[in-house]
């Protein structure tokens, strides 16, 4: 099999394990959801920078619950398997791609909860929506390696937020002033350079992650 | 790196430029008035952890390939001594913040940057702490000092040069070599940032061999 093919299958096996169980997506779409709800309760209306703060730390928290896991669901007899049969690059590949998948779900079922209790004017829909999406997938980037890291470090979750908040914050205020831009509704040409700079900081990521893998498993 | 002759060059450096920097004549501005001075001190801490912090990630791409626990002795005091002097460039800034923008702690992309940069660096610190085995967690210290390093740079000269900043170069800001520095200043800044790298390098080698021999009495001969 070649990377692409042991990327697909990874992947697949991914996705049917959590649709058998549901366990994990369940858990943290009634976590999202449960928190959209008490920052209802406790602010009911607020104001748009704050609207679009909370937003962004709902998500946050979600996807750290959610991908804090990634490296720890399967026993450690069963990844030793997977790494005699397929390359750790297509494992890493295979969990970011599988990550940013789930992120791209929650992040949807956040967004329309989240819109659907407060309601609030999207000056610029489509870009929040562009947003979100690059959220999503910058938070797995992201958090994919960090939790892969954190996993070999004897997986307390307080290791994963120390390691991971600071590497995050970056991408967080990129994204929370083009999300803030979008809802304002401000020009899409003034946005370009966040956006650029979003997708910059993904395709280096994904490839240190790529470089550095290989190392981190092989114990 | 066992000869002397860099490390009192430093020293002549550092001590010439606070000589200088003290004394020399600088321009009269609005606002800097003679703390345009502090740019002697404050400016060379950062490139001084900046050499550091590349000579860590270095030396964690070197252990990484290499396996030898020399390497993740110098890239872990390459990262202490960058922290001292990410400190002192936040202390040296904060007070000269102080005078000219009114207040310590003023909300500026550059700032909060350098502030969660250190955060990172702290992680990396709490991170070897959280591990026992030695070879494990050289290794996995590695891996993370060196996909911190990528967002470390971003955050300290590529967000600040995105939005709006108090701090010359970044946000449209005319840089303050240009502004500011005329040419008699120019020697004395370049001789301190020279002279405070080598301290920098002189201080991290001096930590290294300590640890070296430190390791050397816990074993078991």
């Amino acid at each position: 099999m070649n990377t692409f093919q042991q990327i697909k299958t990874l992947v697949y096996k991914d996705i049917v394990l959590e649709w058998r169980s549901k366990y994990a997506i369940n858990g943290i779409l009634l976590y999202v959801v449960s928190t959209v709800f008490v920052c209802y309760q406790a602010f009911k209306s607020v104001d748009t920078l704050v609207w679009n703060a909370l937003f962004w730390i709902i998500l946050l928290f979600a996807s750290i619950n959610a991908i804090s896991r990634s490296f720890t669901q399967e026993s450690a007899y069963r990844q030793l398997y997977y790494y005699t049969l397929v390359s750790p690059a297509a494992i890493i590949l295979s969990k970011i791609i599988y990550n940013s998948l789930v992120m791209l779900l929650l992040s949807t079922i956040a967004y329309a909860v989240y819109s659907l209790t407060f309601k609030q004017p999207v000056g610029d829909p489509l870009l929040y929506s562009i947003t979100v999406l690059l959220g999503s997938m910058s938070f797995a980037t992201v958090f994919t390696m960090v939790s892969g890291i954190s996993a070999k470090a004897g997986n307390n979750s307080t290791l994963m937020a120390v390691l991971g908040f600071p590497v995050i914050i970056p991408l967080l205020i990129v994204l929370i002033k083009l999300a803030h831009n979008a809802l304002v509704g401000l020009d899409r040409a003034i946005s370009t350079g966040e956006i650029v700079v979003l997708l910059a900081i993904n395709v280096i990521t994904i490839t240190i992650s790529l470089l550095l893998f290989p190392y981190l498993w092989r114990d | 790196m066992r000869k002397s002759w860099w490390k009192i060059l430093g020293l002549v450096m550092v001590a010439s430029a606070i000589v200088g920097g003290l004394l020399g004549p600088v321009p009269v501005l609005p606002i800097l008035h003679e703390t345009i001075r502090n740019v002697y001190f404050h400016v060379p801490m950062w490139f001084a952890m900046l050499t550091l912090y590349l000579i860590s990630v270095i030396f964690s791409v070197k252990y990484l390939n290499s396996g030898k626990i020399e390497h993740d002795l110098l890239a872990v005091e390459a990262v202490n001594t960058g922290v001292m002097f990410c400190a002192m460039g936040l202390f040296t800034g904060m007070l000269w913040a102080n005078i000219t923008w009114g207040e310590p702690w003023p909300n500026d992309p550059k700032l909060n940057g350098s502030a969660i940069a250190t955060l990172m660096y702290l992680a990396y610190l709490v991170l070897r702490n959280a591990l026992e085995e030695e070879q494990k967690r050289a290794k996995i210290a590695a891996v993370y000092n060196i996909f911190a390093f990528p967002v470390m740079i971003v955050l300290l000269y590529i967000l600040p040069k995105m939005t709006d900043s108090l701090h010359p170069g970044s946000g449209g800001n005319g840089t303050f070599g240009d502004l500011d520095m005329n040419n008699h200043m120019r020697p004395v800044f370049y001789t301190s940032v020279i002279g405070w790298i080598l301290i920098g390098v002189w201080v991290f080698t001096l930590r290294y061999r300590l640890r070296l021999l430190e390791n050397k009495k816990n074993q078991i001969s």
